[in-house]
């Protein structure tokens, strides 16, 4: 076995000292160690998306990177979004706009949607495509996905502009 | 499918890490952004003993105009490259190239460096290096030496890169005035590696002769290939449909035997390098008679 490494991180906020093997993925710290299940693993090599999460808030594959990587850092995960049992927007234009059915591959793509609506509020259709390229989803289709996002995109302007938090 | 074991650890300079390559030769792996090697990890077909992670040296990490070329540091993430207004505005062909490149999720941690250090022959950006011509800058136990793109990419995964030497810089020459380009790719959904790749330029004088072209087919053997005789077949010419066709005939007739594997045989690769040759010749002409 190799040398553990100590390392320290925010995740959703609070700081998390955890010992680690060096060979430990983001994915299986987040999972294992600090019992966030909500961020899934799919195929673990970087190309299906589920296990996307915000890195110093990025959306980047926690499957292909390793927790030692990510030692000082912030990251953020599904569980962040709703709030006290509040669905956040674009989790509730998920549902109203059946963004999701199995629900497997729903944490990677909000993490995704999440990083391209804090950068880009009013974002192209272009720019919504590239995003939700990078995340595979085998029962929904993209089409209303894409709906959702646009959706969240109004919900989101919409709280804004009442003066909300989200 | 999770990594074997291996140490692990995170040098903050140069120095350091010619150090520790000195000391583990080639039992150690650089650890950039991870977007290939991670997954080469995950399935186990690559057993480092030590992983070098070069992401905590600062300096780095910085896109530079300079003098008829954009240098870029190694450790620059794909998607820093993408959303640089300096790369839109002074050279599009190297932010066409990056968009090429898996997705924004991958882009986000992937980094330029990484790319051309890995030197996967179906890649965009070892093809954009050796298409401009780029000069890679590496340090080692005898100092730092620039690499120009020809000498640097040997065979499938493999570079000139001595067992000791780090890449640290990547300098793209810009394009040239009058100067067209274009980018041509067949992949089975957008993001994966190209089953075969051209990135062409074509500069034209002001009558519209071709005074330079440069073709560069990738993913159809061991590292991306420049195709100079097809090149020569177009310089001197006002170059349209016939001229195209004769040079992509040439480009891809020129090419040892492509890879063959699951997703397509090396039939198929041969005549699909033909067919985008020809596109990106047009558009890179059509682009070039445009062009300031």
């Amino acid at each position: 076995m190799a040398t553990p490494r100590t390392i320290t991180l925010s995740v959703n906020g609070t700081t998390h000292q955890v010992t680690v093997e060096p060979r430990t993925t983001l994915v299986d710290l987040l999972r294992g160690d600090l019992g966030l299940t909500g961020t899934h693993v799919g195929c673990e090599h970087g190309v299906c998306g589920a296990c996307t999460i915000l890195w110093n808030g990025k959306a980047v594959r926690s499957c292909i990177m390793l927790a030692v990587q990510a030692d000082g850092s912030e990251v953020t995960t599904v569980e962040s979004m709703a709030q006290d049992g509040e669905l956040h927007p674009i989790q509730q234009a998920f549902m109203e706009a059946h963004g999701l059915q199995c629900g497997f591959c729903t944490p990677g793509f909000l993490m995704s949607i999440s990083e391209l609506l804090t950068r880009s509020p009013d974002p192209t259709d272009e720019e919504i495509k590239d995003t939700l390229g990078g995340q595979i989803c085998r029962c929904t289709g993209y089409q209303s996905i894409f709906t959702a996002v646009r959706l969240a995109i109004k919900k989101l302007a919409d709280a804004r502009a009442a003066g909300g938090s989200a | 499918m999770k990594p074997p074991p291996f140490e692990y650890t995170a040098p903050t300079s140069i120095p350091e890490v010619v150090a520790l390559l000195q000391e583990h030769d080639f039992e150690a792996k650089i650890l950039a952004g991870g977007q290939s090697l991670m997954p080469l990890l995950n399935m186990r077909l690559a057993r480092p003993s030590i992983l070098i992670d070069v992401a905590r040296i600062p300096d780095l990490d910085y896109i530079r105009a300079t003098d008829g070329s954009i240098a870029i540091g190694a450790m620059t993430r794909q998607r820093s490259v993408e959303l640089a207004d300096t790369v839109r505005t002074s050279h599009p062909l190297l932010y066409a190239t990056t968009m090429h490149i898996a997705h924004p999720q991958n882009r986000n941690q992937g980094t330029l460096g990484g790319s051309i250090a890995h030197a996967d022959p179906a890649a965009e950006y070892p093809a954009l290096a050796l298409l401009l011509d780029a000069e890679m800058r590496a340090v080692g136990p005898d100092g730092e030496r620039t690499i120009t793109a020809t000498d640097f990419f040997i065979t499938y995964l493999t570079t000139s890169l001595e067992a000791a030497e780090v890449l640290t810089e990547v300098r793209l020459p810009l394009l040239p005035p009058r100067t067209g380009w274009s980018i041509q790719e067949l992949t089975r959904r957008h993001g994966d590696y190209a089953l075969a790749g051209v990135m062409a330029t074509i500069t034209l004088d002001g009558g519209g002769q071709c005074t330079e072209a440069r073709l560069v087919l990738f993913g159809v053997g061991a590292t991306p290939i420049r195709a100079s005789n097809a090149e020569q077949m177009l310089i001197g010419t006002k170059p349209g449909q016939t001229e195209f066709v004769a040079a992509a005939a040439k480009a891809s007739g020129d090419l040892d035997e492509p890879l063959s594997d699951v997703h397509a045989s090396a039939e198929y690769r041969r005549d699909l390098a033909r067919v985008l040759t020809r596109r990106a010749l047009a558009e890179a002409t059509a682009n070039a008679a445009g062009a300031a």
